[in-house]
């Protein structure tokens, strides 16, 4: 399973893209694949205050709701609404239509606790 | 864990495995919604070997098995299946089962995680009734192929015409050379076939008819996929819908209940229940919004809670609704009344509606 270079990942199976001082986040291929169908996400609100790795929603499939955590903490700005009808777009995009949510970061680097593409990969295949 | 006569073709096919009443089974092989779809639409082939098949032989068993549960076991033809539930003093449930009389035996097939409780409860009860009892469970294998297509992939293999076997009926038989008992029941709301085989028998059978149908779009099909569709088509799952404290009243199964029977064990409590009409009960809940229901999650009726969550799902075939039963107050039970369900503190509309959520369109085993 690759993973996109230029990603930073969590080890609970989340992504960040980070462009400058904004951040888009979702899960990963490895964590839409162990979910299955997804049925439903619920995300934080617009304007939420989020704190690195806390939970700020949960995701949904067919037999199991599992918590989502944010990679990285900063200010919700806007949310994939269009999962709203079709959540199903984790399963099948997950590094592209299906993102989650984009949050607008404080200054301080977060880069710290997160992977890289390669050793996302690895931590996937000690899992 | 255990592992059923079909372990191996689950691992080929990268199934994706979990505990289930005892065995490592098959979740799901590639997609849920995706199995539901083929099932509700073509078909779909289930490994239920794991649920326990115990045969029960002699002249004593119809009236013996009629003391012990509330449906009629006497009148059962010869080849006829039929759905009962075997119950406790209280009227609750100890399993729903099924019932299959063959012309020198019955058949009586259970719930998985009830199965060694069965056995124990069945070996109790026979005493000196003359009834023998056999189990099957982990040696025989039931492969259950379910969906509108079902009868036609069948019926080249079968040296029995499976196309006027009728509903709630069985047969003796063979398919692919292979010994079967061949009944037409299921648990998906959809046409389908239950096939009791020898373990041995199963893996070659299971190949074979994914092999001779996949262009017809036969595909192997998971528990997941399995609970989807019973719920859609409103049938109970044990420790969900009927436990040892819901009874079949409460789970809306009066059709199954014959209290003109002789006295059979929890009669007096259930008559009780019936009278008095003030008892919890199981309904439909469909949703506003897409957030799925979950067992436990509380129901509200206004601010009163009334009730909880017994199952839930997507609807696949409702519209992707999100569906699920409650147990709930009387006061909350009729169709149509808006009730709240809780979801992780927040508050959510939906309405009380009949079961079933999806009933099929075309009629089953008619010829």
């Amino acid at each position: 399973m690759a993973q996109p270079e230029g990603l930073l990942y969590s080890k609970e199976h989340e992504w960040v893209k980070i462009d400058g001082d904004r951040a888009t986040v979702g899960i990963t291929d490895y964590a839409q694949d162990s979910l299955g169908d997804i049925v439903y996400v619920e995300l934080p609100k617009v304007g939420a205050q989020v704190a690195q790795f806390g939970p700020v929603g949960v995701v949904e499939s067919v037999k199991a709701v599992s918590d989502l955590f944010t990679p990285v903490g900063g200010e919700v700005l806007e949310v994939n609404t269009g999962l709203e009808n079709d959540p199903a777009l984790v399963n099948r995009e997950p590094f592209e239509g299906g993102w989650l949510f984009k949050l607008k970061l404080p200054g301080d680097s977060q880069s710290a606790g997160l992977l890289s593409a390669s050793d996302y990969e690895s931590f996937v295949k000690e899992s | 864990m255990k592992r059923t006569a079909l372990y191996d073709e689950h691992v080929k096919l990268r199934a994706r495995l979990i505990p289930f009443g005892g065995f490592d089974m098959p979740v799901q092989y590639v997609s849920i919604l995706k199995e539901h779809e083929a099932v509700r639409h073509s078909a779909g082939l289930f490994d239920l070997s794991h649920m326990g098949q115990f045969i029960l032989e002699g002249d004593a068993v119809p009236e013996w098995a009629n003391r012990l549960t509330v449906n009629a076991v006497p009148t059962m033809k010869p080849w006829q299946a039929r759905y009962n539930i075997f119950t406790n003093e209280h009227g609750g449930a100890h399993d729903d089962v099924i019932f299959y009389r063959l012309p020198d035996r019955w058949l009586l097939v259970v719930n998985a995680g009830n199965a060694d409780k069965m056995w124990q409860l069945l070996n109790a009860s026979a005493g000196s009734s003359g009834v023998k009892l056999t189990s099957l469970h982990g040696r025989n294998a039931l492969i259950a192929i379910q969906g509108p297509r079902s009868a036609s992939m069948l019926k080249p293999h079968a040296d029995v015409d499976v196309n006027a076997l009728k509903y709630y009926f069985c047969t003796e038989g063979n398919v692919y050379g292979k010994k079967a008992v061949i009944a037409r029941t299921g648990y998906t709301g959809e046409d389908g076939f239950e096939l009791f085989v020898d373990g041995a028998d199963a893996p070659e059978i299971w190949t074979k008819l994914l092999a001779d149908n996949a262009a017809a779009g036969l595909v192997p099909a998971g528990l997941g996929a399995r609970d989807a569709l019973r719920l859609e088509a409103g049938m109970p799952l044990y420790g969900h819908e009927l436990t040892e404290e819901i009874t079949p009243l409460q789970a809306g199964l009066n059709w199954v209940v014959k209290m003109d029977k002789p006295d059979f064990v929890g009669k007096a409590a259930l008559e009780a229940q019936q009278r008095a009409d003030d008892y919890p009960r199981i309904v439909g809940i469909v949703m506003d919004g897409r957030a799925p229901v979950r067992e436990g999650y509380h129901v509200f009726l206004g601010e009163k809670r009334v009730g909880e969550i017994r199952s839930g799902s997507i609807g696949p075939s409702v519209g992707n609704k999100s569906i699920g039963t409650a147990l709930v107050e009387k006061e909350a039970a009729t169709p149509g009344t808006d009730v709240v369900v809780h979801i992780r503190g927040t508050a959510y509309g939906a309405k009380v509606v009949e079961l079933p959520f999806y009933k099929r369109s075309y009629k089953i085993g008619a010829a």
